[in-house]
């Protein structure tokens, strides 16, 4: 910051008075910024080195993350918290992106009527909290109240139906399908954009070329949206690694059952917090946050640094 | 456009498969409204029917209103909502600002270090907020949520803002300079309201997080006294789980202030989304 009066090089032999205003519009942003985001982050980090030997706060190098990745009871919680992160992430993948590039790809058809209406009302449930989300889906998939199984009926498949949320196979691609019922929104309102934004003449060429319905869509439109394409995916996986809410709300903070839903953000707040008989450990919350962190940076490279560059761009 | 075929089969499919969707989108809320309007026979006798006068009964919402402070709970939730939306307006433009008018060494490093936290989420570094708030006697407040959420929302609206901000002309506001208008002046008075739109957008991507979080609500506010509507209702539901008629209208007065908010602007918050602030 000492060297906001310095100018380019091409005026810098001319000495200015110091410009004041720039430290003026900038402080704000940064020091509540710094303060409250990265300095607690980084803060967060060193923790991970540290823990309490004898009631005192000692150096420990990297035994925490030993422990958490080897100790026999804790590793077990975490390698199973980062395996259902993984699948939670996937079936966010393979149905909420692919559902919500349909969805925009059918309201993108043009003079599409009501196309503003859908729009509206399918984007609904992503405007809503987790808490209320987890608590219409636990209502409407509860045996109890029975609106599942009464629809189920209707289309002769009441044989299938099973309390998905207690049961620890199917609890977890419930969960996640919830999550995605409430995130479709998202990637729809993007690739929407995206699709909107690729020129007409485009689409005319296109069309003089004798390309048009579905291999208008594979062959000219999906090349020009994969930038926005790689986009969700990055705000997923980022959104993915760090969830909470949802299964707090719908399966309580023990992520039951028998931690079939545990995912980071749930371990975190457990780890961190304690829960029942376990007790809170700020040392051990600051190395499973750390290793979020890990996981979630190396996804952003990955992004910027290899996708993003070899993704072609298009001007128009 | 040439005559491109409408095939009416196509146009007739496509339809089918929105609407089907939408209802997916809305049934749960339809159930949830429409239900908390009803005795506790009804719900569970024909809990898709609309309520009738012999069904409808407002026990319910009596429950709610009575045993939790859901009023106190939307005061918190709009404070602090409120005051943090104005603050990552007012500082992320001020930043925005400054990061796009004016070329200084280190701008651009700025400018990266300040994008950082579009993508690593604050939650993060938890551990150490609690830390903090807990030194500087914050828990508790609704102060620790203002400056949470509004380190939070700031890095996207730099972001976004300044993006914005390289397309107000330049010849504007060299003729202010001209004019002898300070730099300041030169801020609020010809860049900001030509930016209007643009922070609307920024206030409704900022918004829906900070309204339905849970986590810091949880964590650093948790107290009777500072209770967002999120916590709230979710702690209500949480004892009043065998109580269905107080847990549906729990739930709708939580849906509620959301829905009424999205019809009205729910036009400028897709222009928003749409017109590419986000890219």
């Amino acid at each position: 910051m000492s060297d906001i009066n310095t100018a380019d090089p091409e005026t810098a032999p001319i000495k200015r008075p110091f410009r004041w205003h720039i430290l003026v519009f900038l402080a704000p942003a940064f020091l509540v910024y710094t303060a409250i985001m990265i300095l607690p982050l980084i803060e967060t980090l060193r923790l991970s080195l540290y823990n309490l030997v004898d009631g005192q706060t000692v150096f420990v190098g990297l035994t925490n993350f030993t422990t958490l990745f080897s100790d026999p009871r804790l590793s077990a919680s975490f390698w199973n918290a980062l395996g259902n992160n993984l699948i939670f992430f996937v079936i966010h993948m393979l149905v909420q992106n692919p559902v919500g590039i349909a969805l925009a790809a059918m309201l993108s058809v043009s003079k599409l009527r009501f196309a503003t209406f859908y729009r509206t009302a399918i984007f609904v449930p992503t405007l809503l909290s987790f808490v209320i989300v987890g608590f219409i889906w636990k209502l409407i998939l509860s045996p109890i109240w029975g609106i599942a199984p009464g629809m189920m009926d209707w289309v002769g498949l009441k044989w299938a139906f099973a309390p998905w949320l207690g049961k620890s196979e199917s609890a977890l691609i419930t969960v996640s399908l919830i999550s995605v019922w409430q995130y479709v929104g998202i990637p729809m309102m993007l690739i929407y954009a995206a699709l909107l934004n690729i020129p007409d003449e485009v689409l005319e060429a296109a069309e003089c070329d004798g390309i048009t319905g579905w291999s208008q869509f594979w062959k000219i439109k999906l090349p020009l949206i994969l930038p926005s394409i790689g986009i969700i995916s990055i705000l997923t996986f980022v959104g993915n690694f760090n969830a909470f809410d949802l299964i707090y709300t719908v399966q309580g903070a023990l992520a039951g059952p028998d931690g079939s839903t545990d995912i980071l953000g749930t371990l975190l707040y457990r780890t961190f917090f304690g829960f029942q008989n376990q007790m809170g450990d700020r040392s051990m919350g600051a190395t499973i946050a750390t290793v979020m962190f890990l996981i979630i940076l190396a996804g952003v490279s990955l992004y910027l640094f290899v996708i993003q560059r070899r993704m072609r761009r298009y001007q128009f | 456009m040439a005559t491109a075929r409408t095939s009416y089969l196509r146009t007739g499919l496509i339809h089918l498969a929105l609407i089907s969707y939408t209802l997916i989108a809305l049934f749960p809320v339809f159930l949830t409204l429409v239900n908390s309007f009803k005795t506790r026979n009804a719900i569970f006798r024909e809990p898709m029917a609309i309520p009738t006068p012999s069904t409808f009964s407002l026990v319910g919402y009596e429950t709610v209103l009575k045993q939790g402070d859901f009023i106190g709970y939307f005061q918190n939730s709009l404070i602090v909502t409120v005051v943090s939306i104005a603050l990552v307006l007012l500082f992320g433009a001020m930043a925005a600002f400054a990061l796009s008018e004016y070329r200084f060494r280190g701008n651009l490093l700025m400018g990266l270090y300040l994008a950082l936290g579009i993508m690593i989420p604050i939650r993060l570094g938890t551990v150490a907020i609690l830390q903090g708030m807990v030194a500087a006697g914050l828990v508790n407040t609704l102060t620790a949520l203002v400056l949470v959420y509004t380190a939070q929302g700031l890095p996207l609206a730099i972001f976004i803002l300044s993006e914005f901000m390289r397309t107000v002309s330049d010849d504007l506001k060299n003729a202010g300079r001209i004019d002898g208008l300070s730099e300041y002046a030169i801020f609020f008075r010809l860049v900001l309201p030509l930016v209007r739109p643009a922070m609307a957008t920024v206030a409704v991507f900022t918004m829906i997080p900070i309204w339905n979080d849970l986590w810091f609500p949880l964590i650093l506010a948790p107290g009777e006294a500072t209770k967002t509507v999120t916590l709230g209702a979710q702690m209500f539901i949480g004892q009043f789980v065998t109580n269905w008629n107080a847990v549906l209208s729990a739930l709708s007065l939580a849906i509620l202030p959301v829905l009424v908010l999205y019809v009205i602007f729910s036009r400028q918050l897709i222009r928003g989304i749409t017109s590419g602030a986000v890219k």
